[in-house]
């Protein structure tokens, strides 16, 4: 029962963390390897909003998740548009504007400012209280972070599927060049994305970090288990992503209960070396697989 | 250029190449030796320059030197594949990591000397990064960029959770080498002799067939090349010259731990390489000289340097995404003038 309930939180962080990346590279195919870095900085913003300009909590919670948003859009319109179709020049890029942004929050001593180090920066829970689900103790933070992933998923269904913008991101990402013939403009479509993806990166970021502190090491973390699950459940591909995040966290949690915590890693690589040797286009990835991967 | 037809007068830059340049890159005729002498010479000064610069510096700026020499090394394998096979690899700490333990590990538990273990760390090292980067190989794009990238922070991870090779402490007291000149004159041959036989490399077939399998792998594919063997040898050189680079820095420092699969590694010769223009082989090795001291310079900042380096990454690749190497060749190989239209 541990097994489920706690296996179920941990692939709801998995999807969580993963869905915004997805969006991202499913809808314009950049791969925005900020992720992470935008992860960590709205978890950071929101303390430092909490704590140093005494802003109410939710309301600081909508402001980073804003700034994130509109770093997104700022990502793709100052940097990233003058390298589309340079599939290395956007990773690079993008990589280094993370780097920028996680070592950026470490830095130490300009202006006074003291750099986001160590343990101390905890985001308050939104409800502080522990609940008895099936014999297994559980705090309710675990229990929003389940409905709040569950949520994020449907709600992105829901727009992707029923309105107006949605439907033109869906049309870019299945056939761009004929999207553009019906009048949808690219860029728009993927400065939508990034800055969609980015505030999803910051909602994870909300969601899950309560749990534990904040650190600007959780950045690489972040970045890493949203791209190993978007390898394992076949790059763009959501049901994929979602199914993906299922297995690991699945198989994180049971491999921890079975062998010891030092084994998570290792699942993560072992799982990602056995998808790309027996199904390199991941479990759900459909299209694209002579074209890209081979 | 749509700006300057803008303008009332309207000019163009016309560009002629120089006579001794004959129809291709690489290709040149020669009549004097003032001709000779003109190609030789950019050739000449940076070998030179090279093997002069221990002479002019004193220990921390030799020490300095030692480590924009591997740094170099790393964004000459980086650039090797990202240029002439298309694999973009973010994770050239493993390199460094893999080639720094072997040696370490050597050198600690069977007490062989330097000139034993960074040959076998080279080799080995090489053998292991290339078997543990196989199963990616058949990825391409951002496909292997996001996995080269995982594999240096999970190999932290999986050291650190099983406590092997020292764990977090790592591996100290390893032998150090005998004198400074030995330091520097062994990575420093090294660089000079990678940075020549790769640029032999590329213009040789296995070249030719390397840079068609960037561009279009399917039609290599078709004229009946196997692309997965050609790929392994690429990487297999590419971390040849990365496995060295770590195998020779775990005995100047005399210690390794995991500090060698950290991000530095991997990013500075990505800056180096993208400063000094991709696809020059040259332009890393110099991007790499420019980039190491002046991080050096910055040490006192501590994460700044990261963030630097990010900076100059991103304005180079922006704005100006030839690098370095490539705008002086052009000058150099060409003549300019404005001409009316």
């Amino acid at each position: 029962m541990d097994i489920l309930i706690y296996g179920t939180v941990n692939s709801v962080i998995f999807a969580l963390v993963a869905v915004g990346f997805t969006l991202v590279y499913g809808v314009s195919r950049l791969p925005n390897f900020a992720h992470g870095a935008l992860y960590v900085l709205v978890g950071f913003l929101t303390w430092s909003l909490v704590n140093d300009f005494k802003v109410f909590y939710p309301l600081a919670i909508l402001i980073s998740l804003g700034i994130s948003a509109l770093l997104g859009a700022l990502i793709y319109r100052l940097i990233l548009i003058r390298l589309r179709g340079l599939p290395t020049s956007e990773i690079i890029a993008s990589f280094a504007v993370g780097l920028i942004i996680l070592e950026g929050l470490r830095l130490q001593g300009i202006g006074g400012f003291k750099g986001f180090i160590g343990p101390f920066y905890v985001l308050p829970a939104f409800i502080d209280s522990k609940l008895r689900i099936a014999g297994v103790l559980i705090d309710a933070q675990r229990l929003i972070l389940i409905g709040g992933g569950l949520c994020v998923v449907a709600a992105l269904w829901l727009f992707t599927h029923y309105t107006k913008t949605g439907l033109s991101l869906r049309a870019i990402a299945q056939d761009e060049q004929a999207a553009m013939m019906l009048g949808i403009d690219s860029d728009r479509a993927a400065v939508i994305s990034l800055s969609i993806g980015s505030a999803l990166a910051g909602l994870a970021a909300v969601i899950i970090l309560p749990l534990g502190n904040v650190t600007a090491e959780a950045g690489y973390r972040v970045l890493i288990n949203a791209l190993a699950v978007c390898i394992i459940g076949g790059l763009g591909s959501w049901a994929g992503a979602v199914l993906a995040s299922f297995v690991l966290g699945f198989a994180m949690i049971i491999s921890t209960a079975l062998f010891g915590s030092v084994w998570e890693s290792v699942v993560l690589v072992g799982a990602i070396i056995l998808i790309l040797i027996f199904r390199p286009s991941g479990l759900l990835g459909k299209q694209k697989e002579l074209e890209e991967r081979v | 250029m749509p700006n300057e037809q803008l303008t009332s007068r309207e000019r163009r830059r016309e560009r002629l190449d120089r006579g001794i340049k004959v129809r291709t890159e690489g290709l040149y005729a020669l009549s004097s030796w003032k001709e000779m002498f003109y190609l030789l010479a950019p050739r000449i000064v940076l070998i030179l320059g090279l093997l002069v610069a221990p002479f002019l510096l004193d220990m921390y700026w030799q020490r300095v030197l030692c480590a924009a020499g591997i740094y170099a090394l790393l964004a000459l394998s980086f650039d090797f594949l990202a240029a002439y096979v298309g694999l973009v690899c973010l994770g050239g700490s493993f390199f460094i990591g893999s080639g720094a333990y072997i040696s370490g590990l050597l050198n600690a538990k069977m007490g062989w000397a330097p000139f034993l273990t960074i040959p076998i760390a080279t080799v080995v090292g090489a053998i292991v990064s290339t078997l543990v980067l196989l199963p990616c190989l058949r990825l391409r794009g951002i496909y292997f960029a996001i996995t080269s990238f995982m594999f240096p922070l999970l190999t932290v991870n999986v050291i650190i959770a099983l406590n092997i090779f020292g764990g977090t402490e790592g591996i100290s007291a390893l032998a150090t080498y005998p004198n400074p000149w030995v330091d520097q004159y062994l990575i420093l041959s090294v660089v000079i002799v990678s940075l020549f036989t790769l640029r032999r490399l590329v213009n040789e077939d296995m070249g030719l067939i390397l840079r068609s399998i960037k561009d279009n792998d399917q039609a290599v594919k078709a004229s009946g090349i196997s692309i997965l063997s050609y790929k392994i040898k690429a990487v297999f050189i590419a971390s040849l010259i990365g496995c060295f680079g770590g195998a020779y820095l775990s005995h100047l420092y005399g210690w390794v731990g995991i500090s060698q699969f950290s991000l530095d590694f991997s990013i500075l010769p990505i800056a180096a390489t993208v400063m000094g223009g991709m696809g020059t082989l040259v332009g890393p090795v110099i991007g790499a000289l420019i980039l190491t001291p002046l991080s050096e310079a910055l040490r006192g900042f501590g994460q700044l340097r990261v963030v630097l380096y990010c900076l100059i990454l991103i304005g180079f690749i922006v704005y100006k995404p030839e690098g370095l190497m490539n705008y002086l060749q052009r000058k150099y190989h060409q003549f300019e003038h404005w001409e009316d239209v």
